[in-house]
C-alpha cells in the first residue's frame, strides 16, 4: 500500500476556525480526562456502597444492590448513552427545560458522566463484593468480638483490606473507563476520538489522526496503570495477596 | 536452508507485492487492475438518500449508483470484456478515502463533496449534483433568515463540511450560536424535532430527505439562504489519468445527451424506494449549469 503519510497535517489550520488541528486534539484530551475522572469518582462512590450492600445481612438491601448491578451491567453502554442523553430528558419535564436552557456541552458532559459513572459503578460493585467475600469470616467475627458495630467492622476491618485486594482489577476497570469514554462521541461530546474522526473527515488524513489518538490513549492508560501500581505497592499489607505476590517476584 | 526462503517472503507478505507501474504499455492503474482481475469494486453508502442507499431488499440503489453503472458499461466496452463482475462494498464517510487509497474500492458513488483539500488525496469525476448548505427549522419558531439564529442552539452532524462553514458565517455575520453535534443526520434531526436545537444545518437535499421521512413534514421548513454551494461527484484514485478520462467521457455524454434529466427525475421528483416517498427536489440553477458544462471543479 503506497500511503503518503503527512504528519504536517497537525500544524494545518482548521477551516473557518483560526485554530490548528493539534489544538483540537489537545482539547479532545481535556474532555476525555474530565469525563473519565468525574465518571470514576461517581463509579467509585456508588460502586463501593452498592458492593458493600451486597454483602450485608439485610435481604432488602441485598436485592436492591443486586438489581442495580444487573440493570447497569446488562444494557449495552452505547444504548445507555443514548437513553441518558435523548430519552431520559423527555420523561422528566424539568430536566428537559434545563437541557434546553443550559450550554449544550454541559448537557452532553452530564449525560456522559452519569452514564459512564453508573455503568462502571455496577462493575466496581461486583469487585468490591468479591474483595469483601474473599476475606475469611474470622475477620468479621474478630471485629464483632472487639465490640465494633457492623458499620465499624466494615469501615475499619473489612473495607481497608478489600480495597487493597481488588486494586489490580480496579486498575483494569479505570483503564476500561478511559477507553469507554470514547462512546460519548455518539452524543456529540468533543472528546479525543470525536476530534480524531473530525480531523480525519476534514483533511482525509484518517491514518495520521487515529495514529495520534491511539498513541495518546496508550499513554493515558499506561500512566494510570503505573500510578495505581505505585498505590498498590505503597498500601500493600505484608502477608496478604497484594503484598505476597510482590514478594514472590524476584 | 529452507527456512530462509520463508523469511525472504515475509516483507512481501507484510507490505504486499511490489507495485510495478506501467508493466503493460497500454493499461495502467485502475483499468489495468480491472482487466487483470475481471472485476470492479464500487463503494456505496447505506443511507445517503437518494444518492446511494440500501432499498427494502438491502440492495444499494440511488442516483449516484445509476450513474456509476454507466461508468461500468463504459469500462466494459473500453476493455472489450464480455463480462465484468461488479463488487459492491459499503463505505462510510470515515473509511471511504482509506479504502480508495488502499485499492479496496475502485469507484465511490455516494454523496461526497468535491473539495480542493480532498483533491490532495483523491480525484473526482464530473459534478453530478450541487447542494446548498442551509438550515431546516420548525415553522412555529418563526425563524426566516440565518441571522435569526443569533443566540440560538443549532445542531449539525459531526465531521461534515457544515461545521467549519458555520463557524466562518458566525464570524462574518457577527452572530453567535451554540452547536450540538449528532453522530449522523438522523440524530441531528432528532435534536431539532425534540426542540433541543432551533435549526439543523446541513446540505439542503439531505434536509429534504429527513423532513420527507418524518411523521409531520409540514412542521418543518428549509431556509432559502445558502451558506455555500458544494459539488457532489464520484471519487476515484488520484493520478489515474486513463480511468479519469473514461469516467469524464462516460458521465459527460450522459449529461450532454439529456439522459441525465431522466435519471434525475427518477430519483428526485418521483416516489423512491423503500417507502415510496417523493423528495420533490427539482433541478436548481447550479445543477442545470453543472449538467450543461460538465466539470470537476472542487470547492475551496
Amino acid at each position: 500500500m503506497n500511503y503518503h503519510w503527512n504528519w504536517g497535517v497537525f500544524f494545518q489550520e482548521v477551516p473557518g476556525g483560526g485554530e490548528y488541528y493539534w489544538e483540537l486534539i489537545v482539547a479532545g484530551i481535556g474532555w476525555t480526562l474530565a469525563v473519565s475522572v468525574c465518571a470514576f469518582l461517581i463509579a467509585m462512590a456508588l460502586g463501593s456502597v452498592i458492593g458493600t450492600l451486597r454483602t450485608t445481612a439485610n435481604p432488602w438491601l441485598q436485592s436492591l444492590a443486586k438489581g442495580w448491578v444487573e440493570f447497569f451491567r446488562n444494557i449495552p453502554l452505547l444504548v445507555q448513552m443514548f437513553l441518558w442523553y435523548f430519552v431520559v430528558p423527555e420523561l422528566i419535564p424539568p430536566l428537559k427545560r434545563w437541557v434546553i436552557e443550559v450550554d449544550p456541552g454541559t448537557a452532553q458532559f452530564m449525560a456522559a458522566i452519569v452514564c459512564l459513572g453508573l455503568f462502571t459503578s455496577a462493575r466496581i460493585a461486583e469487585q468490591v463484593r468479591a474483595g469483601i467475600q474473599s476475606l475469611s469470616s474470622g475477620q468479621h467475627l474478630a471485629g464483632q468480638a472487639l465490640g465494633l458495630t457492623t458499620l465499624q467492622v466494615y469501615r475499619h476491618v473489612l473495607l481497608p483490606m478489600a480495597f487493597r485486594i481488588i486494586l489490580p482489577p480496579l486498575t483494569s476497570e479505570s483503564m476500561n473507563l478511559i477507553k469507554n469514554s470514547s462512546i460519548a462521541l455518539t452524543i456529540g461530546l468533543a472528546e479525543l476520538t470525536f476530534r480524531a474522526r473530525e480531523m480525519g473527515e476534514y483533511t482525509f488524513n484518517f491514518f495520521e489522526a487515529f495514529t495520534a489518538a491511539t498513541v495518546i490513549y496508550i499513554v493515558i492508560a499506561m500512566t494510570v496503570n503505573r500510578a495505581l501500581a505505585y498505590v498498590e505497592r505503597k498500601t500493600a499489607v505484608p502477608g496478604f495477596i497484594a503484598g505476597e505476590s510482590r514478594q514472590a517476584l524476584p | 536452508m529452507k527456512h530462509l526462503n520463508y523469511y525472504l517472503l515475509l516483507p512481501v507478505l507484510i507490505f504486499g507485492q511490489p507495485t510495478t507501474p506501467a508493466l503493460s504499455a497500454e493499461l495502467t492503474g485502475t483499468l489495468k487492475k480491472i482487466k487483470d482481475t475481471g472485476q470492479i469494486t464500487i463503494g456505496h453508502r447505506e443511507s445517503s438518500i437518494p444518492f446511494s442507499y440500501l432499498d427494502d431488499k438491502q440492495q444499494p440503489v440511488g442516483y449516484a449508483m445509476d450513474l456509476c453503472l454507466k461508468i461500468v458499461e463504459a469500462v466494459k466496452s473500453e476493455l472489450k470484456m464480455s463480462s465484468l463482475k461488479v463488487n459492491l462494498q459499503p463505505v462510510t464517510s470515515a473509511n471511504r478515502i482509506p479504502l480508495m487509497q488502499n485499492g479496496t474500492i475502485d469507484l465511490e458513488c455516494g454523496s461526497t463533496t468535491n473539495s480542493v483539500t480532498r483533491q490532495q488525496q483523491v480525484s473526482f469525476g464530473p459534478t453530478y449534483f450541487v447542494i446548498n448548505v442551509t438550515a431546516a427549522v420548525k415553522k412555529k419558531s418563526g425563524i426566516q433568515r440565518l441571522a435569526d439564529l443569533n443566540g440560538k442552539t443549532i445542531s449539525t452532524t459531526s465531521g461534515t463540511t457544515s461545521v467549519p462553514l458555520l463557524k466562518h458565517y458566525e464570524k462574518t455575520a457577527n452572530i453567535g450560536v451554540k452547536e450540538i453535534y449528532g453522530k449522523d443526520h438522523a440524530e441531528s434531526f432528532l435534536l431539532l424535532s425534540q426542540d433541543r436545537s432551533a435549526a439543523f444545518i446541513m446540505d439542503d437535499i439531505l434536509l429534504a430527505g429527513q423532513i420527507a421521512n418524518t411523521r409531520n413534514p409540514g412542521d418543518y421548513v428549509i431556509l432559502k439562504e445558502s451558506l455555500r454551494q458544494e459539488p457532489y461527484s464520484m471519487m476515484l484514485r488520484k493520478d489515474d489519468t486513463a480511468f479519469k478520462a473514461l469516467v469524464d467521457n462516460a458521465i459527460g455524454s450522459v449529461m450532454k445527451s439529456g439522459e441525465i434529466d431522466k435519471i434525475y427525475a427518477k430519483w428526485f421528483t418521483s416516489p423512491i424506494p423503500p417507502k415510496g416517498i417523493n423528495l420533490n427536489f427539482t433541478q436548481t440553477a447550479p445543477i442545470k449549469e453543472a449538467f450543461k458544462n460538465p466539470n470537476d471543479k472542487g470547492v475551496e
